[in-house]
Order: structure tokens, then sequence, then C-alpha cells
């Protein structure tokens, strides 16, 4: 609502060009002199998400997608309950730091925030939770897969992203199904990203008959892993996992060829990154991780190709999570005919949207129904997507694409919208004069 | 008289501003009164640890581990982790305890120990403690491991809970307002049981060892046992500074409790003034506030300058502490608040030099 | 059998990589009594300086010998000028101030030299080119690789030749001097501050050898490695009885085994499942191949820890350390 000072004369600019080439103005061209129309209602969206420290790059990507979906929301102009409405992105760090995330999370209550999208951090988001339930805010993360986060009975807390131990049976499952292993070795960093999900691996392959070895552990620092694999390497498993970064799943697997294991790795999402061919060489080849929700490469090309117009880069992980997310929160305001967190909160918890992440729905946790997972693989130095699990079920990557490309041609072709112009919070005043 | 009419009336005004402060904040966001509170829980442990570093002039790099003790006592006897929900009159106590224990476990190995050999000691013991709480949900769950323990109870009076804002004669108190008077009462208490502490016998005792071990020992000081205090005060105070942490945040994790934090704690107790506890007090609320003023000035200022983050806040802040380190060692060793014994002794040396 | 003996290789590698970092904080120690905390990110500084060496050269052509030579070349003399500097800029006006004031500005320091890392290399983990063909060896069926041969024996080239220097030469005998007393070393002609000088520099060199030998090994560096690293070998070196150059060695040694055979060992000594006369209290949990490991890997850098404390109680200046009286 402290918007009027800016926009009004920005909209009396956007007039008075609109008369200078008249051609283009609308039927009736208003008169520079009369009063401009409303200016319309600012609901502000909170996002996020460590802008600073170790995984800056991966805050940024999140907040890129949100900013995009509210950028696009702006430019097409959205209308709830049939007033006029402008979106504001409220974009904070929080450095990855619990502390600092409850912190940062009350000042954007403060804020007077509708909706938040975030963190992006388990450890973060879950303490952050509590506050925008006190707070009755919903909050859609994008990226946090600690199952703990949608078991705290909070009616406001979503996440568009898969669980771990949704993850972790599926790398397991892949496992079973492809190497059949008798015995496998479950390894994890001691932290509870890796922890969690080496649990629902090694409960997921215990359940199948595999004997799983005691676990073994490091530390999110660990460059010396032999000790641990010397003795692995006496007890034969067939299979490994390791639950855990790849700074240290790099040398963890280097060294294991060094010892001569010749059993096949796996991994979870925080290992499946190009940069575990760096970190191992030669003996990063052919090893299997697995990464909650499709691929970059599978979300909607209109979001890649929009995110690029945007940002000059590609977007990198969650991002097409956390745009969905806004506009997930956009479409349950638009249904509900209000920006009010009590009242579009119903709407949120039964809502059907075709995302850029494909289909969303919400079980009465607030995790997302049937969220899918990928598998892949390493050759040649990249990873490649090898597999998609969705309940279940395995398909292979060739075929989801191909089915998923079937169904957008059958579809009628959805023209891309063009791309907001990269000023666009002075563009998108003016875009709606003209409109 | 005129003299205890001024101290009086400006300790009146004291109280008078630190009893408004929370509503002054909360006008520029309920979100400073957190900060506010996170700071006082930084004098708590800075005075905690001042006891043993400043008072008795033991090293320990290993604080923080007295800190997760108080707050994992509080979190696992007021959460659903166990299903106990006591309230936090009885936990704060416990964890004290268990905080004093814990000091004394560490203080009797390394009653021998000296200076330097002391700080690699108490450094492996903060870490030993941390892996344990991180190591502790197999095979038996007790500390959930590093995924940590959630919905911890906040604090409640009778039905008054401090978890959300309640109305009291008109005024509307948050949640955050509340946790801030409580601490308030709880620093209170503690700055007078450290000023009395300072003055009374065990303080003298605590200065002696520090001055000369060999020559307390021999004026009949029994320095086993007023070493042992040392570490026993010290650490009851972070267990209560832990605690309340764990009720404030709702959730704790090893993550919080790791080595940088004892060295944050010690720049605080060094920065202020070792030994000299409004120096003390100082040193924490400076360093805790800074942080965020790098928050407001730091980033905004680059963002203009240079339209992108050169230098994050973060490692500006990290700079900006060692550098204080180095630089206070260097110019004023005694602290920014000196002790005015203390800074007797670096005179003295100075002059020897 | 072979299992045992790969352990060994895995500890003695290990340890040899915390002996030659050890080295550098005993040196410094045995001669100020300081410790020198920011020793750790000397070694880190080298350990980064040979990397962007190497990567630079890396499209070159030239053979891995000449690249690591380079790159020792360039690091060696950066990091003597490091440790200069340190001591000139931040230790030397302490050398009058009471125990604790160089040991905070210690800290300090190595805060600082962290942050200006992150600075320069950035927060990511940086990979080393892998340039250096590893060639493995079966040895009675336990594998060693090449590296850690030549970890091995450099371990022990470096503490001969730091041996040499410290009670064979002038330099040595200046050293000791000022170990024993200062003002008394002053007066028979020693030049105290010069040799304090040489004795970081010194420690300096062998820190930028250890960086560029971790670096190699283990194929990657970050700029908390010296942290870390640090934090080992100065245990280590505590362990083996601080300013005593045989003593880093054996304390480093006798570390890395007790993490390799902690890591290895201690899991299934404390599988109460592994024990019959325990096993009808857990049949539930032991049934079926199950187990009940109390302490496995995960308490790796526990056993450390718990050695060292046992050590230090029993033996207050360490293994190999003499019984000062009371130098504080």
């Amino acid at each position: 609502m402290n918007v009027p000072i800016k926009a009004l004369p920005l909209s009396v600019v956007a007039a008075l060009v609109l008369l200078a080439c008249g051609k283009e103005a609308p039927p009736p061209p208003p008169p520079a002199v009369a009063p401009a129309p409303p200016p319309p209602e600012v609901i502000k969206i909170g996002h996020v998400g460590p802008l600073t420290g170790g995984i800056a790059h991966l805050g940024k990507d999140n907040e890129n997608g949100a900013r995009l979906a509210v950028e696009e929301a702006n430019a097409k102009g959205v209308e709830i309950g049939g007033k006029k409405v402008k979106f504001e992105l409220l974009a904070e760090d929080d450095q990855g730091d619990p502390k600092v995330g409850t912190t940062v999370a009350q000042k954007l209550v403060d804020a007077k925030i509708v909706g938040i999208v975030g963190h992006l951090n388990s450890g973060v988001s879950i303490p952050a939770s509590a506050l925008y339930e006190q707070a009755g805010i919903p909050m859609i993360s994008g990226s946090s897969t600690n199952p703990k986060l949608t078991e705290q009975g909070f009616k406001v807390t979503f996440r568009v992203v898969g669980r771990d131990d949704q993850q972790g049976p599926a790398v397991a499952n892949y496992l079973l199904a492809e190497i059949k292993p008798k015995t496998a070795a479950v390894i994890d960093d001691a932290t509870a990203y890796g922890e969690g999900l080496s649990n629902e691996v090694e409960n997921t392959l215990k359940a199948a008959g595999v004997k799983v070895l005691p676990r073994e552990k490091g530390t999110d620092k660990t460059a010396d892993w032999k000790a641990v694999l010397t003795k692995l390497k006496g007890k034969k498993p067939d299979a490994v996992f390791y639950g855990g970064m790849d700074a240290t799943g790099g040398p963890l697997l280097k060294q294991a060829r060094e010892l001569g294991i010749k059993a096949p790795f796996s991994f979870g999402d925080g290992a499946c990154t190009d940069k575990m061919a760096e970190l191992a060489g030669a003996a990063a080849n052919g090893l299997l991780c697995s990464q909650a929700g499709v691929p970059v490469e599978a979300t909607s090309k209109k979001f890649r190709d929009g995110y690029k117009a945007q940002f000059k880069i590609d977007p990198i992980l969650y991002a097409p999570f956390t745009f969905d997310g806004v506009n997930i929160l956009i479409e349950a305001m638009k249904k509900a005919g209000s920006s009010e967190p009590a009242k579009y909160l119903p709407e949120l918890a039964k809502i059907s949207h075709e995302g850029a992440s494909g289909k969303i729905e919400f079980d009465a946790k607030g995790d997302r129904k049937d969220a899918e997972m990928t598998i892949f693989t390493m050759t040649g130095g990249k990873i490649t997507p090898l597999a998609i699990v969705k309940s279940g079920k395995t398909v292979k990557f060739e075929d989801f694409i191909k089915a998923a490309a079937e169904a957008a041609a059958a579809a009628p072709a959805v023209p891309t919208p063009a791309a907001p112009a990269a000023a666009a919070p002075v563009a998108a005043p003016a875009a709606e004069v003209k409109k | 008289m005129s003299q205890a009419n001024k101290y009086y009336s400006g300790l009146a005004v004291l109280i008078l501003s630190l009893l408004v402060l929370p509503f002054a904040l909360s006008a520029a966001g309920t979100a400073w009164v957190r900060i506010t509170n996170l700071a006082i829980l930084f004098v708590f442990l800075s005075l905690g640890l001042n006891i043993v570093v400043g008072f008795a002039g033991l090293l320990d790099l290993g604080y923080v581990a007295f800190y997760a003790v108080g707050a994992y006592v509080y979190a696992l006897l007021a959460s659903p982790h166990f299903g106990l929900h006591l309230p936090f009159w009885m936990i704060l106590p416990i964890g004290a305890g268990l905080a004093a224990l814990f000091g004394v476990l560490l203080g009797t190995p390394t009653l021998k120990l000296r200076g330097d050999y002391l700080a690699i000691v108490t450094l492996g013991f903060g870490e030993i403690v941390r892996i344990f709480l991180n190591n502790l949900s197999q095979p038996i769950n007790i500390t959930n491991g590093p995924r940590g323990i959630t919905l911890i109870d906040p604090v409640r009076l009778g039905s008054i809970s401090f978890g959300r804002s309640d109305q009291f004669f008109g005024l509307v108190l948050s949640g955050p307002m509340k946790y801030y008077y409580l601490l308030l009462l709880l620093l209170s208490l503690v700055i007078v049981v450290n000023l009395r502490l300072q003055n009374s016998r065990i303080g003298r005792a605590w200065e002696a060892i520090r001055e000369d071990e060999m020559a307390a020992r021999a004026i009949g000081i029994n320095t086993t046992r007023i070493k042992l205090l040392a570490f026993a005060m010290g650490a009851s105070f972070g267990g209560v500074a832990g605690g309340m942490f764990s009720a404030i945040q709702g959730f704790i994790s090893p993550e919080s409790f790791v080595l940088t934090e004892s060295v944050m704690i010690l720049s605080m107790v060094v920065l202020g003034g070792m030994g000299n506890i409004w120096g003390v007090v100082a040193g924490a609320v400076l360093l805790s506030f800074v942080p965020e003023m790098l928050r407001y000035t730091v980033v905004p200022l680059q963002m203009t300058l240079f339209s992108r983050i050169v230098i994050e806040p973060e490692v500006i802040r990290l700079l900006l502490f060692g550098l204080a380190l180095v630089l206070m060692m260097r110019f004023r060793p005694a602290g920014l608040w000196p002790l005015r014994a203390r800074q007797r002794e670096f005179h003295k040396q100075a002059a020897i030099k | 059998m072979d299992t045992f003996l790969q352990q060994i290789i895995n500890g003695l590698t290990l340890g040899s990589l915390y002996a030659i970092v050890a080295l550098g904080y005993t040196m410094v120690y045995g001669i100020i009594q300081l410790i020198n905390f920011a020793h750790g990110e000397v070694v880190m500084f080298g350990a980064m300086i040979t990397l962007s060496v190497i990567s630079a050269a890396a499209g070159s052509g030239l053979p891995p010998a000449a690249m690591i030579l380079m790159g020792v070349a360039v690091a060696i003399p950066a990091c003597m000028a490091l440790g200069y500097l340190l001591e000139r800029a931040a230790y030397r006006p302490l050398r009058k101030a009471p125990r604790l004031a160089p040991l905070i500005t210690a800290i300090g320091m190595s805060i600082v030299l962290q942050q200006i890392a992150l600075m320069i290399w950035s927060r990511n983990i940086l990979s080393f080119p892998q340039i250096l063909p590893v060639t493995l060896y079966e040895v009675a069926g336990a594998s060693v690789s090449s590296l850690q041969i030549i970890i091995i024996g450099l371990c022990l080239v470096m503490m001969t030749g730091l041996a040499w220097i410290v009670y064979g030469s002038r330099l040595g005998t200046a050293m000791r001097a000022t170990a024993e007393n200062p003002e008394i070393a002053r007066l028979m002609g020693v030049d105290v501050d010069r040799v304090i000088a040489m004795t970081f520099i010194i420690g300096a060199g062998l820190a930028a050898v250890a960086g560029l030998m971790v670096g190699i090994y283990y194929g990657l560096a970050h700029y908390t490695m010296g942290a870390t690293l640090g934090l080992k070998a100065f245990s280590a070196a505590v362990l083996g009885g601080i300013g005593n150059i045989p003593g880093a060695m054996v304390g480093g040694i006798l570390l890395g085994l007790v993490e390799a055979l902690g890591a290895g060992y201690i899991g299934e000594l404390t599988d109460l499942c592994g024990y019959s006369t325990l096993n009808f209290l857990f049949q539930s949990r032991c049934a079926d191949g199950g187990n009940l490991v109390l302490f496995g890997s995960n308490y790796q850098d526990v056993f450390a820890f718990v050695v060292l404390i046992l050590v230090l109680v029993f033996r207050p200046s360490g293994l190999l350390g003499e019984r000062v009286a009371d130098r504080a």
C-alpha cells in the first residue's frame, strides 16, 4: 500500500508516452489530467534462503525461481477478489544458520507477508516453521527434504519437493532391482541430512531382506576414509550407499577404488553433482545417485526459457520448486478471492496445480503427493538421468521425456509469454496502464 | 548521601529504560526483541566463561559444551521426544546442576595441567561432548543425533505461554517480549551473584590462583577445590543459558554447539576485559549486535557501490573478530574496560619491558 | 590379517601427515612456548598456493613432477614469508606479555587467515588436477600406493633434517640456547630475534610441504582444511611432548594409528551382539545378523581426544616431553 507515491508519476509518464504514440493507445485514451486508476494492492510474499555462505549459489537459485514467478504474475496482471493486485517479493538471507533463520522469519512476519517460500536447509526450515505457524502464515519449502518438517502437526507447513524418506526408498529400490545385493553397507556423514537419508535407505534394504552392515560414519569434513573402507572391504558388501555431500563423497569413492573395493557405490542428492567427477577422477564413472524431484532438464521448457531470459543463467537445482511454490500461493489466493492467510489456507491445502516440476497436490501433512525421484549415473564427467521413480514405479528417463513430450504435443500449444523485461518493478505498473 | 542518591537515581533510570526497551524495539520490529534476547544469552555465557578465564585464569576453549548440556537437558525434558513436559523452573536448575557436574568432570583430570595444555584438553572436551550429542541416536535414540530435537516447549507460567502474545492491563506482550523480561530477571540475578563472588573469599582465592598458583597454595588456599568451583560455577551459567536457548528457539541440534561458538564467547570476554564484569557485559552486547549492524550496513553499501556483494557480511564479521582479538592483545591486552588490578599488572609488564 | 596390515598402513600414512604438521607446532613451542594456532592455516595456504600453480600449469604439457616442483618452488617461499610476517607483526610485540595474550592472538590470526583464504580461493572445495599417476602395490594382501610410500619417506627425511638443524647446526645451537633462556642467550651474543624468526620460517616451510602432500594425497583443498588438520597435528605434538622433535613424530604416528585402528576395530569390539554371553539380553536386536554397536567409526575423533587426555593426565608433559618443573 505504500507504492502509490512511486506508481503515480510513473503512470502519468506512461500515459504521456501512450499519448505520444497514439496509435497503440487503448480505445478511450484516459486524459492525462484524469486521476490514475486506483493503484493495485501490494501483496508481500517472502522468500528466505542462504544468500551468503557455503551454498549461497543454491540460495540465489531458489530466490530467482521465486522472483521469476512473482514477476511473471505481475506482468500478466492478477486479480484477487475482483481487485487488481501487485506482488512483491521480500527476499532475505538466513545464512543457513538456524539462529539467523528464526530472526529473519520474525522480520518477515513483522513486515506482514501473507505467505513464505523457503527456507532452503531443513535445519533452518524446522525452527522457522514454528514462527510461521504462530503467525498463521503459510510456508512452502522448495528444497527442505527432512521428513520432520511436515511431521510437526503444523497446518501451514507445506513442501513441493520430495522427502528424504521418499528419496531413500527410491534409490534403495533401484539398487534392489538393478544390483540385487545380498549384503550392503551404508555410510553417512553424521549430519541431519546424511543420517536421515541413510536411515531410509537402510530400512528399505532391510525390509527387502538385504543384510545391512553396521553403520559407518565420518563427518562433513572427513577427507580420510581409508580406515572405514578397509573395514568394509573385509565384509565384502555387494553395494554401498553414502548419505553425504560431494565434498566428502568424492574422496570416499576415490579411496574405495584405490583399496580395491569393486562394489557399486550410490549416493543421495548431496553427492549427485558433476563435482564428483572432479574429486574422484575416473573412479566416479558408473556411480549411481538420486535427486528429489525431476531433474532441471525435465522441467517445463517455458520455465527454463523464462529463467534464462530473466537471469541470463540456467536454473541450478531447486529453482523450479520455489517457482511452483510462489505460483501455488498465488493460485490459492485467486481461488479464495482473498490474500488473507486464514482465508486462502484451505484452498492451498486442496490445490491441484500444473507446475514447472509437474503436477502438485498436497497430502494431509502438507507433503507433495507422488513426488518424483530421479536416478542418475556418471558418464564422462557428467551426471546423466537414468530413470524416474514415481509411486514405487521406475520409468526409464527417455520414456519419461517421450511421454512428457507427447502430452505436451497433445495439449493445445501454449505460446510462451514474452519474458518480462529486466527492470520488471518499473515495467509492471506501466504495463498495467497499457491494459 | 548525595553520592548515594546519584547512584540510586542512575540505577532507577537504567532499570526503567531496560524495562521500556522492548516496546521501543518492537516499534522497529519484533525481530529486534529476538536479537536482543539472543544478545542477553551471550551475556550469560560470557559471564560464565569469565569466571573460569577472567577470575581464575584458566583458559577454557570448550565452554560451549556446558551450553549444549543445558540446552539438551531442557529439550529432552520438555518436548515430545521423550513425551516429558516438565515446567521450566524445574528444568533450569537441573540443567545448571548437570552442567556444573560436567564442569567438575572436565576440571578433575585437568587440575595439574596449565595454560596451553589445559586449552587443548578443554577444546577436546568440547568436541567430545558435541560428537556424543551428534551420535547418541544409535543404538538407542537419546539425543536424536544430528537431526536435533523439535517442538521444544516454550516457557510456561501458569496459563501464560511465552510462545504467543498476550494482553496484560491493555499492553500487548509478544512472546519474545515476555522472554526478554524473564531473561532480564535471570541476568540481574547472575550479575548480582557475579559481583558478590568477585569480592568474596572465593573471588580473592581465584585471583590468587590466577596470579600465582604456587603462592596461592603456600598461603593455604585449597587450589583443587577452588579451581573445581570455578569450573562448576562457570558451567552452571552456561547450563542456564542453554536451557533458555532451547525454550526460545524451539529446536536445537548439535550444529549450534561448535568450536566457533566457544571462540566467539571467548572473544566477548577478551574484548570486554577479562575479569571485569561490566566490561564482559559490554563486550558481549557489542559483539552480539555487530553482525546485525553489518547486515544492515555492509550489504546495502556494497550493493550500491558494486551492485553485488563483494565481501559477505559473515566474512567481514569473522575478519573483524579475528582482527579485534589480535589488536586487543597488542594495544589493550586488558580489554576495552579492563579490571583495575589487571591494568596494573599489564602496566608493570610494560614497565619491565 | 591383511585387513589389520592395511589398517596399519592407513594409520602410518595419516600419522605421517600429522607428524609433518606437528613438527611446525613443536618447533615454535620449543623455542618460545607459544601454541601457534595459525600454523594449520599456513599449511592450508601451502596447499592452496600449490593448487593454484599446478592448475595454471596443468594445460602446459609439462611432466607432472615438474609441475609439482613448480608448485613447491612458489609455495615454500610464500609460506615462509607468511610465517615471518606472523612472527613479526603478531607475536613479536607480545613476547613479554602474559601467557594468555599470544595464545589469543594466535586464535585471532587463524580466523583472519581463514577468511583471507576464503576471499582469495572461494568457499568451494577445490580439487587438485589428477596429474600424478598413482601406482598400487600389493604387500601381503594389503595395498599401498606410491603416494603413501612417498609421504612416509618424506616424513622421515624431514624429521631427520630438522633434527640435524636443531642438534647439529650453529643455528640449532642458538635455537636451543634461546629456548633455554633468551636473556642469557642474548648476553652470549645470540641474535634472539633472528633465531626466533628463523624458527618460524623453517616451520612455515615445513607447513608448505605438508600442505602439498595433504592436497595431493586427498586430491582437494578447502579454506577450512588447516583448522581440522591443525587441531589433530597439534594434539599429536602434545601427545608426543610438545617442544620435542622426535616426540612430534611419535605423537603423529601414534595418533594416526589410534584413529585407523579405532575406526577399524572398536565398532566390532563394542558390538554387544558379538558377545555370546550378552546375546540373550538383546535377542530381538541381534537376531538374523543384527548388530548393537555402541561406539562405531562415528566416534573416531573421540578416540583421538580420549587418548590425548589420558596421556596428559598421567604424563602432563607428553610421552617424550621432559619434565619441566614450571615454565609458566
